[in-house]
């Protein structure tokens, strides 16, 4: 049983409804020519002897903040994993910063989905921070060489970027969730990368949490120009941010502007089951009649 | 006088003391061992720590004794038995390791070697049948009759296994508290985690030749975890662990050669008390700090 590709999915939806302008201004000011971040073209990948996901088409922009949402076991962090060349494509072809999987990480930074360090972790947020900086150096570095205090200097400058530079040398273990979600940004960031992968970094969040931090991924998208793709499991704290979603479901994805997707037809077509898309008063959305029914929408919120 | 029957020889005068203890080549020699592995154990237990591996840091100890033993039974040195069935142990456990399903599998796995080797050492015991004095000095280490050569051998593993962890210090760093990551950014957390192991059997080899297969544990687990306790810095906790570990050898040693007790028995009870006063001190001073004010979540 073949879907239709994800892209038509998403145009064929996206005109008729009328409800548009609450995503972000849309992205026509960016340069159309600048070299994708993401490309899937019919993508599949096998874990386990299983398919996870099957002709899979889709892309990123440079400098644009897509959201990768679905409901848990779609192959969200699966996607990730393959971007990163972690997983090998069964088939199809994948191209990462105009270069095959696995080839330019140096250029991504990667924060995986977490597991939050325990309280016994003795390790102090800018250790960690510096770790994505030169972690995967061997040797002893000199203290007092340019590169080392060059290197500092970077680290410092990301701290303050997330606005953790007020614990970020204490122990990370004994921050709150969305302290440590801020260093291990600025972890991510620390690099100077083209593209950020955020796999659920505003899971176990609390609500004012996961606005802070979603909108801190936004400005770090704008002023730093770099393309991110954040995977989450609730789209309502970050749909006023958003470029466009990626809505991963039973086996294949579709892409589009968040009120292009997040429709009932849409959504009921990728499912293959009936799917209604509810609007909350205050513009949040609930997505009601998933297979793997218990989990909606905003039920954070309810 | 109790002190007298205790501390016999001792006269109370620094220097003097200090002056006898050197006086003895195998005293000499014994301070000098103590001071090679006391360097790696304070090392190599910092990082094991780090990444909570001293339940397969206490096995590998455990696996030390049947080596020894069976050295012993075989007529080669002990050091020989040592090397290589802690060599062979931290194969066997990365083995587990590496096919792992669970963490509470892989302890039950570890657990089983552990217990496996212990018997082994039992039966090499139990064939030798020769002076079973040397039995305890397996389990609870002595530092009577340290030769040149050992403390040659010694401290070419020290250096070698110093070297390695110098080389790959921060990639281990990077593995031990954020493997994903760390894997993502092209660091070959596999392998560093096979060689840690190996070098952890290096380190338990080295240490077990002064405290015995038992009291491992002194040099490397307690001074690091203290040093752990004490500061979140990478570098100046492995300074201090070794520091520590340094410190608890030294004066165990001199305690043992004044004294009718077994130098094992001074090394843990120094790092014990060590370990224990740093965390009182901890756990007060955290007491009147607390309140820090939260910072602001909303940006």
């Amino acid at each position: 049983m073949r879907r239709e590709g994800p892209a038509a999915a998403a145009t064929a939806t996206g005109q008729g409804r009328g409800t548009a302008e609450q995503g972000p201004e849309p992205t026509s000011g960016r340069d159309a020519r600048r070299p994708e971040a993401v490309s899937f073209e019919h993508a599949s990948v096998r874990l386990g002897g299983r398919t996870i996901l099957h002709d899979v088409s889709l892309s990123i922009a440079g400098g644009e903040f897509v959201a990768m949402l679905g409901p848990n076991g779609a192959g969200k962090s699966t996607l990730v994993k393959a971007m990163l060349g972690l997983l090998p494509l069964a088939a199809g072809r994948a191209a990462i910063l105009g270069q095959p999987a696995g080839e330019p990480n140096a250029r991504i930074g990667y924060l995986p989905q977490r597991r939050n360090f325990d309280s016994g972790t003795r390790i102090r947020g800018v250790d960690l921070v510096r770790l994505g900086l030169e972690g995967a150096r061997w040797g002893l570095p000199l203290p007092g060489l340019p590169s080392q205090r060059r290197n500092a200097r970077r680290v410092a400058e990301v701290i303050e970027l997330v606005g953790a530079g007020d614990y970020a040398r204490e122990p990370i273990g004994q921050l709150s969730g969305g302290e440590q979600q801020r260093l291990l940004i600025a972890q991510a960031l620390v690099r100077s990368p083209e593209l950020l992968l955020l796999d659920e970094p505003l899971d176990s969040l609390d609500l004012a949490s996961q606005a802070g931090v979603a909108a801190l991924v936004r400005r770090i998208c704008r002023d730093e120009g770099v393309a991110v793709l954040l995977v989450a499991h609730d789209i309502n704290p970050i749909l006023g941010f958003l470029d466009r979603v990626i809505y991963v479901a039973g086996g294949g994805a579709v892409e589009g502007r968040p009120q292009e997707v997040i429709t009932g037809e849409t959504l009921s077509r990728l499912f293959g089951a009936p799917i209604e898309v509810l609007r909350a008063s205050d513009g949040r959305l609930v997505v009601v009649g998933q297979p793997e029914a218990p989990f909606v929408h905003g039920d954070r919120h309810a | 006088m109790p002190e007298a029957a205790l501390f016999q020889g001792l006269s109370w005068n620094l220097s003097s003391d200090l002056q006898q203890l050197f006086s003895y080549p195998f005293m000499v020699n014994a301070l000098e061992a103590g001071t090679i592995v006391a360097v790696m154990a304070g090392l190599t237990g910092w990082f094991m720590v780090l990444r909570r591996q001293t339940f397969a840091g206490h096995t590998l100890s455990v696996i030390a004794f049947p080596g020894a033993a069976a050295a012993s039974l075989a007529g080669l040195p002990v050091a020989a038995g040592y090397f290589s069935f802690c060599g062979l142990g931290a194969l066997t456990l990365a083995g587990i390791a590496g096919s792992r399903r669970s963490l509470s599998s892989e302890s039950a796995a570890i657990g089983s070697v552990q217990a496996l080797a212990l018997g082994l050492g039992f039966l090499f015991v139990s064939l030798y049948r020769g002076i079973l004095n040397g039995v305890n000095s397996l389990l609870f280490g002595t530092f009577l009759g340290i030769t040149r050569q050992q403390v040659g051998v010694l401290l070419a593993v020290a250096a070698l296994t110093v070297l390695i962890l110098a080389l790959a210090a921060r990639p281990l760093f990077f593995a031990s508290i954020d493997a994903d990551v760390a894997r993502a950014s092209g660091v070959p957390v596999r392998l560093l985690g096979l060689g840690f192991l190996l070098v952890l059997g290096l380190s338990v080899a080295e240490t077990s030749q002064i405290t015995g297969a038992l009291l491992v544990f002194a040099l490397l687990v307690t001074p690091a975890a203290t040093a752990h306790e004490l500061t979140a810095r990478p570098a100046l906790g492995i300074l201090l662990s070794i520091a520590f570990a340094l410190g608890v050898t030294w004066l165990g040693l001199a305690l043992a050669y004044f004294s009718v007790y077994p130098v094992g028995f001074y090394i843990t009870s120094l790092s014990f008390a060590l370990y224990v006063l740093v965390r009182l001190a901890r756990q007060l001073r955290g007491r009147s700090q607390r309140g820090r004010p939260a910072a602001l979540e909303a940006a």
